[in-house]
């Protein structure tokens, strides 16, 4: 089963959709398509765990909790940032991330 | 040895006075502070007397030679072992001489004062500069090595400027004060190069050491040659610039006629009998050196003191304003002491020059401090500088009148005043050295009796009988000092300055050489005779003789154009080629790049302060941009 | 033969559907694009034998956290309303960023052989999963465990608070 694949192809996708989300994040305007290039970027390194975690590590869950506590985390995150944006868009009436550049000289 | 230490007394009590009126000055009365000034100089004079007794007479053995003793001396400055700056005092002939003349005179000015400033609002500070500008010229006489002379020499220069600017809101005033400081310090320029050079080559500041004549500085002839003349001689040459400038020779002279825009008494007091001086004064000091190791150099004095004297005396004869005739009569006598340095010898009999030079100066100080006090009288009299706006006035000045009388016979060379003697020592010493200055001198004689009788008739004779208010005699306060300076003018001619004051220090036997005086008194009684001719009763003679010598009267008029000479070199020379370029280079390049460091720092801020922009894209981007360069290079480049 | 077409199958829809999440104007579709993405993930995870795992990415990832974005999409903007994109010069400094960055990472890894481990392929049951999670033995994970569930108790109560209404404040 894994002996057709190397590990270095999942490398490979998870490297891809790492840097896909990271052109995401610097390039969209939008608050929810830049956090969506987030949850992209925390997949990808799901993706890495699991992929190291078979290959290398197969007696061990290691890998396994790891992605579970990053799929945690990344619930929790999207939550508040959503909590955040909804306010954003009360105060602004839009969610241009031009809008939230106060923060300057 | 005798002890002289109270001599410090004798500049520091001035000091003192300029120190407590200058800073309290204000809220005393006037005439307390004139009191005040007054005395420190009278007690500074009493002691200046008993020094010069004690030095003359009761301290000194007969026979001997006078010795120049370091009443005390304290080191200063320390810089090196070679670089040390001593202050001291230093008794020696001349300079117990000058301490008697520079007390005396600045006496009768300050009591004179008193009289003639009354209701000025400045009139405590006018007897606070008066007592720095004593305390500077003591200070300058009794100095024990020449840098020290050097000090208090431009602090006499800026008691100079102080006086000369009293009268602050006229605007001549203020421009002849800056005239006299600049004039007189681009001169020191000279001095100082002449001292540094002097001083490097003989190791020493100390006049003892270098007046010494069987010392180091003297022995180091020559050394170096350039152009034909020694190290020591051109050293000898620049320190002569600098007197040259203090005392009005040719060519920087020009600040002399424009110091008149002081009052008076400064007049008196500084420009005629004390720091126009100190040129002399400095040669007189160092004249071991230069009659024994720069002979050149002492050509170099007699030639410019006999041309200063005749340039002067014969731009006196036009002037019209009295104190201006008084200012190149000044010019013209300090021109006979320089002479007379100039051609003297040394030891004994050679030495001849040198005392008439010192004899003159102190008959000089006395009958032309009379000369300015009396027309001081004069034009408090009048209100008025000019002889046009005078005549008459030996009816109602009457002791002005024969003060001045005496004074302009002593200065023509009549004797038995003291002029006569100490003209006619300078005559003979010039006869027996060079008889072309000789002859130049016999001339500016009957020059200077000429105009000065001249002067005489324009103020005291003649009809002018309208006048606004009456003039009246000054008080007693202002005449006392015009009597006792009389007294000196007369009776100093029989003093035996053969005796005292001598190159060596020995004492020589001196006589009336009958050959020169009797034509030296003679072209004097011909000056008074034309002087009479022209001027006594009002006649167009003189008018005639201006139109006939139309174009010489004209220069003579203007001073000869020197000073436009001076502002031409100034402005369209130095100004334009040098000044303005160096300016250009200040502003343009070295503010510039001042300003540019400071113009790109706040550039860069600016470029930088873009970093901050709050936008979170950019942000990211650098992060994301950042990390992807340091593994760039750590993990591929290094 | 199978598994390696199912591998290009989901790394293939994988890296075409994140590429139009990033890249799509409307901002439903993204979201909807961003579903596929993550079901692809589960399937890779499924691939690998990783059941517990992929059953938690599709019960998560996929069914909370982007219906949450689905919601905060209608909250927040007209459905069909067209998202403006970056002015070029953003998008291709960060184009160049990315692919630079891309090309790095891929050539490091690349150049590592990875040597697999030759052991035989362990089937974890759920059981030894939920033993695994709340032992506390040497290799238990009731530490991480507890600490995540506080994480997840101030990310409950933050967002509760930074998205409340502030007339309720008021009152």
């Amino acid at each position: 089963m894994i002996q057709n694949i190397p590990l270095s192809y999942y490398l490979v996708i998870s490297t891809l959709m790492f840097f896909i989300g990271i052109y995401g994040f610097l390039t969209r305007r939008n608050l929810i398509t830049m956090l969506m290039s987030v949850e992209l970027i925390l997949n990808s390194v799901n993706i890495n765990f699991v992929a190291f975690n078979r290959y290398l590590y197969p007696q061990q869950l290691q890998g396994h909790f790891f992605m579970l506590i990053v799929i945690a985390v990344a619930a929790a995150e999207a939550a508040v940032a959503i909590a955040i944006i909804i306010n954003i868009y009360r105060n602004f009436k839009s969610i241009d991330v031009e809008n939230v550049d106060e923060m300057k000289y | 040895m005798a002890d002289y230490t109270y001599t410090l007394l004798i500049p520091l009590i001035p000091l003192f006075m300029f120190l407590l009126l200058g800073l309290t000055g204000h809220k005393m009365k006037p005439v307390i502070s004139g009191l005040i000034g007054t005395s420190g100089l009278g007690i500074a004079a009493i002691l200046a007397y008993a020094t010069a007794i004690k030095y003359f007479w009761t301290a000194h053995v007969a026979g001997t030679p006078y010795v120049s003793i370091k009443a005390f001396e304290v080191s200063w400055l320390h810089l090196t072992e070679k670089l040390t700056i001593h202050l001291g005092v230093l008794i020696d002939p001349i300079s117990v001489m000058m301490l008697v003349v520079i007390t005396t005179v600045s006496l009768m000015v300050h009591i004179y004062s008193i009289g003639y400033m009354k209701g000025d609002p400045g009139f405590y500070r006018f007897f606070s500069f008066l007592s720095l500008f004593s305390f500077s010229m003591l200070g300058l006489v009794l100095a024990t090595n020449i840098f020290q002379m050097y000090i208090f020499w431009e602090l006499v220069g800026v008691s100079s400027f102080l006086l000369i600017g009293y009268y602050y809101e006229k605007p001549s005033a203020v421009a002849a004060s800056k005239k006299a400081f600049i004039v007189t310090r681009f001169a020191d320029l000279g001095f100082l190069i002449g001292i540094l050079m002097l001083s490097f080559n003989t190791g020493t500041f100390d006049f003892q050491t270098l007046t010494d004549p069987h010392g180091p500085a003297i022995a180091s002839l020559g050394g170096a040659a350039f152009m034909g003349m020694s190290v020591l001689t051109w050293s000898m040459i620049f320190i002569f610039v600098g007197g040259a400038g203090k005392s009005a020779m040719f060519p920087f002279h020009i600040w002399l006629p424009d110091a008149m825009e002081g009052p008076t008494p400064v007049s008196a007091l500084i420009h005629a009998a004390t720091m126009v001086v100190a040129g002399v004064y400095l040669v007189a000091r160092l004249f071991p050196v230069y009659a024994l190791a720069a002979p050149d150099a002492l050509h170099v004095v007699a030639w410019v003191g006999g041309f200063s004297s005749i340039f002067a005396a014969v731009i006196a004869c036009t002037q019209t304003d009295i104190k201006r005739v008084l200012a190149f009569s000044t010019m013209s006598q300090i021109g006979y002491m320089m002479l007379s340095l100039g051609v003297s010898g040394f030891g004994g009999e050679e030495g001849l020059g040198f005392m008439a030079s010192n004899f003159h100066l102190f008959t000089h100080a006395m009958f032309k401090a009379l000369l300015f006090l009396g027309a001081g009288a004069v034009i408090h009299a009048v209100h008025s500088n000019e002889i046009k706006d005078m005549g008459n006035l030996r009816k109602y000045l009457p002791i002005t009148h024969i003060t001045f009388l005496i004074a302009c016979l002593t200065i023509a060379g009549i004797p038995p005043f003291s002029g006569f003697f100490s003209k006619d020592e300078i005559l003979v010493a010039a006869f027996h050295s060079n008889k072309i200055l000789f002859a130049i001198e016999y001339i500016v004689a009957g020059l200077t009796a000429f105009y000065m009788f001249r002067l005489y008739y324009g103020i005291f004779w003649g009809k002018k009988t309208h006048y606004h208010h009456t003039p009246h005699e000054s008080p007693l306060v202002m005449t006392i000092p015009l009597m006792i300076l009389t007294f000196g003018s007369v009776f100093a001619g029989f003093l035996p300055f053969h005796d005292m004051v001598t190159a060596d220090g020995k004492g020589f036997e001196s006589h009336i050489d009958w050959m020169i005086a009797i034509p030296s008194v003679l072209i004097g009684v011909i000056g008074i005779a034309i002087a009479t001719v022209m001027y006594k009763n009002e006649t167009a003679i003189p008018d005639k003789i201006a139109g006939t010598f139309k174009h010489l009267y004209k220069w003579a008029h203007r001073k000869f154009y020197m000073d436009e000479v001076y502002l031409f070199v100034t402005r369209k020379i130095i100004f334009r080629y040098i000044s303005d370029p160096i300016a250009w280079f200040d502003r343009h390049i070295i503010d510039g790049t001042m300003n540019g460091i400071a113009g790109m720092t706040v550039y860069a801020a600016y470029a930088v302060k873009g970093l901050q922009s709050g936008k979170l894209q950019q942000y990211a981007f650098v992060f994301v941009g950042g990390t992807v360069i340091l593994v760039l290079i750590f993990v591929y480049l290094v | 033969m199978l598994n390696q077409v199912m591998f290009f199958l989901f790394g293939a829809m994988i890296v075409i559907f994140s590429l139009l999440t990033v890249t799509s104007r409307k901002i439903l579709r993204a979201a909807v694009f961003l579903l596929f993405v993550l079901i692809s993930t589960a399937g890779l995870y499924f691939a690998l034998n990783y059941n517990f795992l992929a059953a938690v990415q599709l019960t998560v990832y996929a069914g909370g956290i982007v219906v949450l974005i689905i919601f905060s999409i209608l909250l927040t903007s007209h459905v069909s309303e067209r998202a403006v994109m970056a002015p070029f010069k953003q998008s291709l400094l960060s184009a160049l960023a990315t692919v630079a960055g891309a090309t790095l990472t891929l050539m490091t890894i690349l150049q590592f052989t990875f040597v697999p481990n030759a052991a035989a392929d362990p089937h974890f049951n759920i059981t030894d999963v939920g033993n695994a999670l709340v032992s506390y033995n040497r290799d238990g994970y009731a530490l991480p465990f507890e600490v995540v569930s506080v994480l997840l108790l101030a990310a409950m109560i933050g967002a509760i608070v930074v998205a409340k209404k502030e007339k309720m404040l008021k009152k």
